[in-house]
């Protein structure tokens, strides 16, 4: 396959940048998206010039690492796949591939297509787990959870933070990534004591990173690469309700 | 925005009830518009009842203003570069046109007061009768007018197709078989809403109430 590609290339973070167009030649429509780039960057050394920074680590879909919006579309044209499970066969010789990386405030470019995604961390840090006991492990099977929880709770779970619920956002909110959060932990019985504080503490530490506000848009689980539902929003404005009316 | 915008929902559905009673007949219909002034008397006085209602509404929209306003700002602050490659939306479009629909909707509200309530744009005064008002200013000849009112009318539905459904999440909806319910609801009611306000306007226009 031959393609175009056009990438964002920004030399820091505080530096300017711009859409920069290369040609590669000769990609196996079985190399995923990320292995293309890997091409592209061999010729850029090659040839002398800085090669295009991206994050990547597992390569197999699981650690929310890479981070690329692909013709506009944060992880590309595949529904419930991240950008490295992503390959070359879903697009056509010839093809122009837009690639930029995930515009929010909260997440800074570092470099090229790397941004710099602490914000989520931040988050994370407000409210984000239980406060374990220390000691041995307790038996998984001491507490009960009854099934249909335990299932709704792993499904939020599986958020990998790869942040493509707020680049896809057009209001830059990580309300999807929150409420994954919230409903993770709210549906265990662990999770019940910090539920209150948790919910207004993580809300607060996301509009205090720059996220925007949720309307209910839905763009967001339209590109989530694990189909994180759009229900689990409204979860979290439940607890938030709740949690404020105790107060 | 869910709070404001289901009081302004309750208002639309109040006042597009009333609309219809004009096939009842014209003098039926302003005995209508009479009976809302004389609506709380007499514990209030003459035409109270509605002023409270008009300083309620005129609250409820302008926080419905305010919480639009500033989740636009967060929102333009919340993405300070654009992405120069943005393809259409994947989600829903009546949600991708709230804020220019909005504004859209508060310019016919403007218009639809002076030309109904008050008459200044209407070929029929504001002293007239309100029938009056309505059969002149929807007359075939001033067909343009109608054709702005459905239009005006159309927003107001895809509005309140995103609105009702993201109200009700806003409130704590949360699972996948009453989202699908909720945005069923969401669309029968704004659909009932449009036709019924589409009803007076077309049927004066093409002479069905005279």
């Amino acid at each position: 396959m031959d393609i175009k590609v056009r990438v964002w290339r920004q030399s820091g973070p505080s530096a300017g940048g711009k859409m920069v167009a290369y040609d590669v030649k000769g990609i196996s429509p079985d190399a995923s998206f990320l292995e293309m780039i890997d091409v592209l960057n061999e010729t850029l050394i090659l040839d002398g010039d800085d090669p295009i920074a991206f994050d990547h680590d597992c390569r197999e879909g699981i650690c929310g690492a890479c981070s690329m919006v692909i013709n506009g579309v944060a992880h590309g044209p595949e529904k419930a796949t991240t950008t490295c499970q992503l390959h070359m066969r879903k697009f056509k010789d010839g093809d122009v591939i837009d690639v930029e990386p995930w515009r929010a405030a909260a997440f800074p470019v570092i470099k090229d297509l790397i941004v710099d995604r602490s914000a989520f961390d931040q988050i994370i840090q407000a409210g984000g787990y239980i406060s374990a006991p220390t000691g041995t492990a307790p038996d998984a099977h001491a507490t009960p959870v009854p099934k249909k929880d335990a299932d709704l709770a792993f499904e939020a779970a599986t958020c990998i933070g790869c942040g493509a619920c707020v680049a896809a956002c057009p209001n830059g909110s990580s309300m999807l990534f929150t409420a994954a959060k919230i409903s993770h932990l709210g549906l265990m019985p662990q999770g019940q004591p910090e539920r209150d504080s948790r919910v207004i503490d993580m809300l607060q530490a996301q509009d205090d990173a720059g996220f925007g506000g949720c309307t209910n848009a839905g763009e967001c689980t339209m590109v989530c690469p694990k189909g994180i539902p759009l229900s689990l929003i409204g979860r979290l404005n439940s607890d938030y309700r709740k949690a404020i009316t105790k107060r | 925005m869910a709070a404001s915008g289901t009081l302004l929902v309750l208002f639309l559905f109040a006042h597009a009830a009333g609309n219809l009673k004009i096939f009842v007949g014209l003098p039926d219909f302003d005995h209508y518009a009479e009976w809302l002034r004389e609506l709380g008397t007499p514990l209030l006085p003459h035409a109270w009842f509605l002023w409270i209602q008009r300083f309620g509404l005129l609250a409820a929209i302008g926080l419905h203003i305010w919480a639009a306003t500033v989740l636009t700002i967060r929102a333009k602050k919340a993405r300070p570069v654009k992405y120069a490659h943005r393809p259409k939306v994947q989600g829903s479009y009546a949600a991708r046109t709230m804020r220019w629909g909005g504004v859209i909707i508060v310019l016919f509200v403007i218009w639809h007061i002076l030309d109904l309530t008050l008459g200044v744009v209407n070929p029929a005064t504001g002293d007239s009768d309100a029938s009056q008002r309505v059969v002149q200013g929807f007359d075939p000849e001033r067909w343009y007018v109608t054709l702005f009112y459905v239009l005006a009318v159309v927003a107001v539905g895809f509005h309140l197709r995103h609105g009702i459904w993201s109200a009700v999440r806003t409130m704590g909806q949360q699972t996948t078989k009453g989202e699908r319910r909720a945005k069923a609801i969401a669309l029968v009611l704004s659909v009932v809403l449009v036709a019924m306000y589409l009803s007076v306007p077309i049927a004066v226009t093409f002479g069905l109430v005279k």
